[in-house]
């Protein structure tokens, strides 16, 4: 899985060339990345252990708590578009009153979760690529297996565990916070009372949007870790390597998250 | 203990290793010298299976460990430390746990156990003061050195060194050899070291190869290896100022 030996490929010839060595490079990253998501699952049972539970709990607590400052920003400003935008529409039919299970049911079912993955893929995502490609260039991960400590159980374990378990209730933060900001909107511009906010989203929002929502923030924290940490042990060539690794992890992290949303969302309610 | 089979390793175009044999016994320090980019590095690393040669074999007391992998991998690879050239510790652990990792990951000793141990290897490295700093508060040959105990904290049968004294200052890179026949005298550890060193290489080497272009040019005792005819060893004692008497001698320029 994780080699130090350069890779050498005679030039391709031909934009058919080139574009047959595109998939055959994206097919063998798909591969690789679900055999690293597959390994690490294979060791979860260690996470028990002393050493890895501290580990996943510094991780939860850098990746999650310390994500929370701009998580709350992003969600309360969503919240406060999205119940602005709605609201003005749904002026023109005096069923502003309503404002509040649009907001609700957009954060919960895309909103939150999309915009959590997009921030954590931002921010923890980057950091995870360039932590690991740095280990890599520096030699860290080859001093790991030549101690016969297996760097996936090691690195790749624990912070798939805090991801998981972290991208979920963040994804919940930022509904709570877009409610919030939404209701903030709906207070001071369309004149919507709190009571008939919360009371209107309530009532029509459903358990479903719920944990759907939640299972899409599951899957985009698996998505952003296993992605970022393929990338940062991919890193090659130094600094310049690590660099690359981290701008591929955050680029494949977002097209991967849109896909999967984009899936997960006709799978539950087409 | 480590034998190579006519290895040969390509990157690309670029021939690395060619065709190159030779034996590490039991109980010696073997060092590998030569020119940079000369594939010493590379030879190392074949070693332990960070790379597989294109041709040929490795054998590590039998086992072909250039075709090994999962467990019998790993129980070969226990066999060995490793100090990497620039230390590599794990930046965010303390010296004391970058130390203690193989004690606690691989064995079932108890905490004050490897406490114990890890102490006792940083004594043994003249690092016990410094267990509770991060990697970035010391220096570069302290970073050495701690990698040195982490190598040897799980008394491995064998240790391989990638330039255990590159971009030290001499009383440093002295200090290093000297950790090194020590752990050779005092441990019984069989050791290959790396480097472009001549003055470490004939002062700690049993054996010396001489690697130029990716291939073995001469393997002697230091004494021989200080009378050698060979072009390629001549022109690198003699650009270290080394004759042929074994007294350094800087040339009038």
């Amino acid at each position: 899985m994780i080699t130090r030996e350069p890779e050498y490929f005679p030039p391709s010839s031909g934009l058919l060339g080139r574009v047959g060595r595109m998939i055959l490079f994206y097919c063998r990253a798909v591969g690789q990345g679900t055999i690293l998501l597959m390994h690490s699952i294979a060791n979860l049972a260690h996470v028990f252990s002393p050493r890895s539970r501290r580990e996943t709990i510094v991780q939860m607590y850098v990746y999650g708590i310390k994500s929370l400052g701009v998580i709350t920003v992003v969600a309360v400003f969503t919240g406060m578009i999205l119940a602005l935008n709605t609201g003005i529409a749904l002026r023109e039919y005096n069923k502003e009153a309503h404002v509040g299970v649009a907001v609700l049911v957009s954060m919960l079912r895309e909103m939150g979760p999309f915009m959590t993955g997009l921030i954590l893929a931002a921010c923890v995502g980057s950091a995870m690529a360039a932590q690991l490609g740095t280990m890599v260039v520096s030699e860290e991960i080859a001093a790991l297996e030549i101690m016969s400590i297996d760097p996936v159980r090691f690195l790749v374990m624990p912070r798939l565990v805090a991801m998981s378990i972290m991208t979920p209730l963040l994804s919940f933060y930022t509904c709570v916070m877009g409610v919030v900001g939404g209701g903030v909107v709906a207070y001071c511009l369309l004149g919507v009372s709190w009571d008939v906010y919360i009371d209107n989203a309530l009532r029509f929002g459903k358990v479903k949007d719920l944990y759907v929502g939640q299972l899409k923030a599951v899957i985009f924290g698996i998505i952003i870790t296993i992605v970022s940490c393929y990338e940062g042990f991919a890193a090659t060539h130094g600094a310049i390597g690590v660099g690359a690794a981290t701008r591929k992890a955050v680029i494949v992290s977002f097209l991967t998250i849109l896909v999967a949303g984009l899936l997960l969302t006709g799978l539950f309610y087409y | 203990m480590i034998k190579l089979e006519k290895v040969s390793k390509s990157f690309g175009s670029s021939v690395v290793l060619d065709n190159v044999s030779f034996e590490v016994q039991a109980g010696e320090v073997f060092v590998i010298v030569g020119p940079s980019g000369a594939g010493k590095s590379v030879t190392l690393k074949h070693m332990v299976r960070f790379m597989t040669p294109d041709d040929g074999d490795v054998f590590v007391d039998g086992v072909l460990i250039s075709s090994a992998v999962g467990q019998e991998l790993e129980r070969v690879r226990e066999k060995f430390g490793y100090l990497f050239q620039g230390g590599a510790l794990i930046a965010w652990l303390t010296v004391m746990e970058n130390v203690a990792l193989p004690l606690r990951e691989k064995t079932r000793m108890s905490d004050e156990e490897i406490r114990k141990k890890a102490r006792h290897m940083l004594e043994l490295v003249g690092l016990g003061e410094d267990g509770e700093k991060k990697p970035s508060e010391i220096s570069g040959g302290m970073q050495k050195r701690a990698g040195l105990a982490r190598a040897i904290v799980r008394n491995p049968e064998i240790v391989l060194y990638d330039e255990p004294t590159s971009g030290l200052d001499p009383v440093t890179a002295r200090t290093i050899d000297a950790l090194i026949s020590r752990m050779n005298k005092e441990l019984g550890i069989t050791s290959v070291v790396v480097t472009h060193d001549l003055h470490s290489a004939l002062s700690i080497g049993s054996r010396i190869a001489m690697l130029q272009d990716g291939k073995i040019v001469h393997i002697s005792t230091p004494d021989e290896f200080i009378k050698s005819t060979n072009p390629g060893v001549r022109s690198f004692l003699e650009a270290q100022f080394i004759t042929k008497q074994g007294v350094w001698e800087r040339k009038s320029r």
